[in-house]
């Protein structure tokens, strides 16, 4: 039996005094779409951080392909190799244009030869409709282009697992759809992905599984049917009334 | 929004000498240069006036502005300021360079690193304590007296080495300062594609940090310009050596002038340069965010 592509195992973590996860287990398996929905703060962006081991947790473990990622000895280089992380401020690199931003990676971590990462680069611009803008700055594209710029940036690097944290958070609401199907596109692609949103709409269209977070716990998980409409425990309820009530879902 | 003015009707970027306010049309700007002009050439008639009158201003032209010990003394000051200006560059070069690794080592992050890193702020901490004449002074004179085999004794070399390490401990902090203004998420970002701490320095975090520090880096090259003087205490004969040489000679202090004005006539240039720079990238700042 293959190990689930990824798996938390009681993980915590603290920034000083304020625990920001608690005993957090997560499994996602191969192709599985996981969305992670709850208030600012309530852990999210960081779980994907520990993940992604730009944070390093204080206690528990976290496997990939069922080998645990926080073992010391680990080259945290090797491991994001394999992942591709998009976060909400897009975070382009302002000094170099689209396709400079896209090869990086590939290039100097990847080893890939330039015109190969380019060609590359070329195929999934084009797949986002992005090849007009190969050789702009980041700061000439609109917010909904530079997230998408960020998600091929991500995408260039072959990974097998993606992490999106509040990637439209940032972006203007009619930018927002464009970025949103992007991530659908992945999805038929059979991408595995851990997403954290406020976007409910989008979470109950595109997850196989969504965890609701709370104060760094995840307080209920299950699929989109058993969160949306009949979630157990009172402060998901809590939740999903204020989220109705903004009329967000 | 046909109420926001262009760059271009402030006067077509920015001038030489600084902000002032900008003019609303060609007509005015023309006025205001030339009500500029006018009290320029009134308040410098003013001034030379009241000098060139006073009782004291023969004295003082012979000690200092005399046309004959001028053209007497200018080869030689000139000669020394060849060697100041070949110092310089030299130097800046060499203090570019190591005061960027210096700044990268500091920026180093994780406990694996810690040695390197409290060797370089031990480094920038020591020599910043020390002061440039007295590095200069101890190495120029102090190892050459060694006559240690296979090491350079000449007070050249010696003084420039000092020159070079006290300033690059300066520089590195003025990178280093650039290096941390770059936001924090450039470094995750970077890092989240899998690069090292030594890529993301140098593909994605350096590059903008020199951007940012370019003002405070040519305000250290104006320094320089002139702290390469300093090395005359070993008796090289640079441009304020052979000022004082000839003084000694003749008790006259015109070489002195000639070698200021020298010193000037580099200075200022990049002065005006560094602000305009400042100017410009100040306003490209303001257009990208408007």
């Amino acid at each position: 039996m293959t190990p689930p592509k990824l798996e938390l195992r009681g993980v915590w973590k603290a920034f000083g005094d304020k625990e920001v996860l608690r005993d957090v287990d997560l499994t996602v398996d191969q192709h599985e779409v996981v969305c992670l929905i709850g208030s600012s703060g309530s852990g999210k962006s960081t779980m994907l951080k520990c993940v992604n081991l730009l944070f390093p947790i204080d206690d528990g473990e976290i496997l990939f392909d069922g080998a645990d990622i926080t073992a010391p000895g680990v080259n945290p280089n090797q491991v994001r190799e394999k992942m591709g992380i998009v976060f909400q401020a897009f975070n382009l690199f302002p000094h170099m244009t689209v396709l400079d931003n896209i090869t990086l990676s590939p290039r100097k971590v990847h080893g890939v030869g330039k015109a190969e990462a380019v060609e590359r680069a070329r195929g999934l611009l084009e797949r986002f409709g992005l090849t007009d803008k190969i050789d702009e700055y980041p700061d000439r594209l609109s917010g909904g282009q530079q997230q998408r710029v960020a998600v091929v940036r991500a995408l260039a690097t072959q990974p097998q697992l993606m992490l999106f944290d509040e990637v439209t958070s940032a972006l203007d609401p009619e930018l927002v759809a464009e970025v949103l199907n992007v991530i659908r596109g992945l999805k038929s692609d059979g991408m595995t992905m851990v997403i954290a949103t406020h976007e409910m709409g989008f979470a109950r269209d595109v997850a196989d599984q969504v965890c609701f977070l709370d104060q760094g716990r995840i307080l209920e998980h299950g699929s989109p049917q058993e969160i949306f409409s009949s979630p157990t425990e009172p402060r998901t309820q809590q939740f999903l009334q204020r989220i109705i009530d903004a009329g967000r879902l | 929004m046909s109420e926001q003015p262009s760059i271009d009707e402030f006067g077509g970027g920015p001038s030489l000498l600084g902000p002032p306010h900008a003019p609303r049309s060609r007509e005015e700007g023309t006025r205001g240069a030339l009500i500029a002009f006018v009290s320029t050439v009134i308040f410098v008639g003013v001034v030379l006036w009241a000098v060139l009158s006073s009782d004291a201003w023969p004295a003082v032209q012979r000690q200092f502005f005399s046309w004959d010990h001028f053209v007497d003394v200018f080869p030689d000051v000139l000669g020394g300021f060849w060697l100041d200006v070949k110092m310089f560059l030299v130097a800046e070069v060499i203090i570019l360079t190591l005061s960027l690794i210096i700044a990268m080592i500091r920026s180093l992050r994780g406990p694996a690193f810690f040695p390197l890193r409290a060797l370089a702020v031990l480094f920038i901490d020591v020599i910043r304590g020390i002061p440039v004449i007295l590095l200069i002074l101890l190495l120029g004179f102090g190892i050459p007296a060694l006559q240690l085999p296979g090491v350079p004794t000449s007070a050249l070399f010696w003084g420039l080495t000092a020159l070079i390490i006290s300033y690059s401990a300066y520089t590195a902090e003025v990178y280093r300062a650039g290096i941390e203004s770059v936001h924090e998420s450039q470094r995750m970002s970077a890092r989240s594609l899998g690069l090292t701490q030594v890529q993301a320095l140098r593909y994605v975090l350096v590059p903008q940090a020199i951007k940012n520090v370019i003002p405070a880096l040519l305000n250290g090259f104006v320094s320089l310009q002139k702290d390469v003087a300093l090395v005359l205490v070993l008796g090289i004969r640079e441009a304020v050596r052979e000022a004082d040489i000839y003084a000694a000679k003749t008790f006259n202090y015109t070489g002195y002038i000639a070698a200021t004005l020298l010193f000037l006539a580099v200075s200022i240039p990049v002065a005006r340069f560094t602000d305009w720079y400042t100017e410009r990238d100040r306003r490209r700042k303001q257009s990208i965010s408007a």
